[in-house]
């Protein structure tokens, strides 16, 4: 039997653009996208897709579809999990999917589960590196009424449930999920596979499944935010560093600890 | 009045949690706050000289048996169905954000996670989160009623005050059900001093080149009795252990001092250290993030910069 596997993907700014390109419009309250860096899947969404390849390698027979909501998508950034190895790409793409507020994505991601037919898993990645809210994947859970296990790091299936170790400070959880479940997926797990050139040559033939609002019956004024956006800003750093410059590096050093001795830190 | 209903947590000593005595200075600052803390179990120990109006325990929970929370959110959203607070907080830790989470979008609430601040002008309550990894703040205004907050840990000073609250017990009287089941727990042997409990930690990140250097770090952090740290990137890279990861996606610390080795200081490593008292950086790139954020630093190659400070702490300590 085919199990299948719903990996929640969100399109974010590439988080490794320098903090001195960070930009921000405080007229529209929103990140202007810095040139020349193009977007990329959220690198913790991608530990979710690791995992669901790792039940794969481990021989199940799996379905993989990546579900995402936005607007303005790159195809060259969403379509890395099919290079990986998912299968099928489903997006909602609409006018302002891009700027919703978790309720609202959480209600497009619910509304686009139903529409996409029976699943058996939803993962997520931990949190998303632009709004690090993490709870979309948890709020999802409880909409859909199914249990939820957070930072998960390995999974492995039974038949008709799964063992997932869960972690926790210094240690972890073995926890047994029925199926369906929902789970968040932390980077634990180890690092997202590289796509090699034959899953990159697959994933440039394959076209996503595209929903807007209205496929999904729902309209603009479903998704009013609960949290008001009121500023956004980049904040000041009063931090000034005091440089230690010895003779050469190693006399940097004990200066260094010579230096701390004054403050009395040591 | 700001009625307020506060979800404890007890560290692994069973005491109450730093960053729940952190979360009841920020719900005693509310305009005319009046403070409920709920504890999980039947036992109020520790929580029942808080400075807070009322504890609530919930009988029907253990806080050590309920691995995913189920339960526990069970009760929760029934105590907040009975008691209509203005606002739910709780601290954003797993705990404090699987409960959130589900409390909110069960009984449709506004939910803001990872806050550093609130505050209540008026009818509405405010709250900063930093967005983006910590690049930029984003102030938000909650119209709705209860406004269910998880708090950053050390956004505020943890209370240290005594109080006399009246303590209650509540149930909801559902049998619940956890539809997950916890087999077994496993702890990882922790070698010295946690890091949550350190007062000196030294970090390495990806400038380190590779899993030896962590055991000079480790001599280094022996010399202070203090612990080891590590940027996500030296985690995922597999040179040391995720346990010892600090950041957004890993611990929060506040050391006297945080020496930063290697590490460049993006703001989601920032994240975990940044309430530090002293942060001291080593990094051979003069321009990386780090030195912003650091007091001292020395911009040089660790190899070179690292054994002398070493030798000269010892000097000074013996």
């Amino acid at each position: 039997m085919t199990v299948r596997i719903v990996v929640l993907a969100k399109q974010v700014p590439d988080p490794e653009t320098p903090p001195s390109q960070f930009r921000i419009d405080e007229s529209t309250n929103s990140v202007i996208p810095p040139n020349g860096v193009p977007p990329v899947v959220n690198g913790f969404d991608l530990n979710a897709v690791e995992a669901a390849l790792q039940l794969r390698d481990a021989g199940a027979d799996v379905e993989i579809t990546v579900l995402s909501v936005g607007s303005d998508f790159v195809m060259d950034a969403m379509k890395k999990p099919l290079a990986m190895g998912a299968d099928r790409l489903v997006l909602v793409d609409d006018i302002g999917l891009d700027k919703l507020d978790s309720s609202a994505t959480v209600k497009v991601l619910a509304a686009a589960i139903e529409k996409d037919g029976p699943f058996d898993l939803i993962l997520g990645g931990r949190q998303a590196s632009d709004w690090d809210q993490a709870h979309v994947t948890l709020g999802l859970a409880e909409v859909l009424g199914l249990p939820l296990v957070s930072l998960v790091q390995k999974l492995e299936l039974n038949g008709d449930s799964i063992s997932l170790q869960r972690v926790i400070p210094d240690g972890y959880q073995i926890v047994t999920a029925p199926i369906p479940s929902v789970m968040t997926i932390t980077n634990e797990l180890g690092e997202p596979r590289y796509p090699n050139l034959r899953g990159i040559m697959q994933a440039s033939r394959k076209k996503p499944d595209v929903f807007t609002l209205a496929d999904l019956g729902l309209s603009s004024e479903d998704l009013t935010p609960k949290l008001e956006l009121k500023k956004l800003y980049v904040p000041e750093s009063n931090r000034q560093v005091e440089l230690i410059e010895g003779e050469d590096e190693a006399d940097s050093g004990k200066k260094l600890a010579l230096r701390l001795r004054e403050e009395k830190l040591i | 009045m700001t009625a307020i209903l506060l979800i404890a947590e007890r560290d692994d000593r069973g005491d109450i949690s730093q960053s729940t005595l952190q979360a009841i200075t920020a719900a005693n600052s509310l305009p005319d706050a009046n403070v409920t803390v709920v504890v999980a179990g039947d036992v109020a120990d520790a929580a029942s000289t808080l400075a807070v109006n009322r504890v609530v325990m919930i009988s029907a929970v253990s806080a050590a048996d309920d691995g995913i929370f189920e339960r526990v959110t069970d009760e929760v959203a029934a105590l907040v169905s009975s008691t209509a607070p203005d606002v739910v907080i709780l601290s954003k830790t797993d705990f404090g954000s699987v409960i959130g989470a589900r409390l909110a979008f069960r009984i449709d609430a506004a939910f803001a996670a990872d806050c550093i601040e609130i505050s209540s002008p008026g009818d509405s309550v405010s709250v900063t989160r930093p967005v983006y990894g910590g690049s930029a703040l984003a102030e938000y205004e909650i119209a709705s009623s209860p406004a269910i907050v998880t708090l950053r840990a050390g956004a505020y000073e943890p209370n240290s005050d005594s109080g006399t609250p009246e303590v209650e017990s509540f149930s909801s009287g559902a049998s619940g059900e956890q539809r997950a089941s916890v087999s077994d727990t496993i702890m990882e042997a922790r070698e010295g001093i946690r890091l949550e409990d350190a007062d000196f930690i030294v970090s390495g990140g990806r400038g380190l080149g590779g899993p030896e250097p962590f055991s000079i770090l480790a001599d280094l952090a022996n010399v202070f009795g203090g612990a080891v740290g590590a940027s996500r990137a030296a985690c995922d890279a597999g040179w040391i252990d995720h346990s010892h990861q600090i950041g957004l996606t890993g611990k929060s610390v506040s050391p006297d001092i945080y020496m930063a080795v290697g590490i460049s200081g993006a703001s989601q490593h920032m994240a975990g250290c940044s309430s530090s008292r002293t942060i001291v950086a080593i990094n051979k790139d003069g321009d990386s993030n780090i030195f912003k954020e650091a007091r001292f630093g020395v911009v040089g190659d660790w190899e070179k910069v690292l054994p002398s400070f070493i030798a000269t702490v010892r000097d000074l300590k013996a």
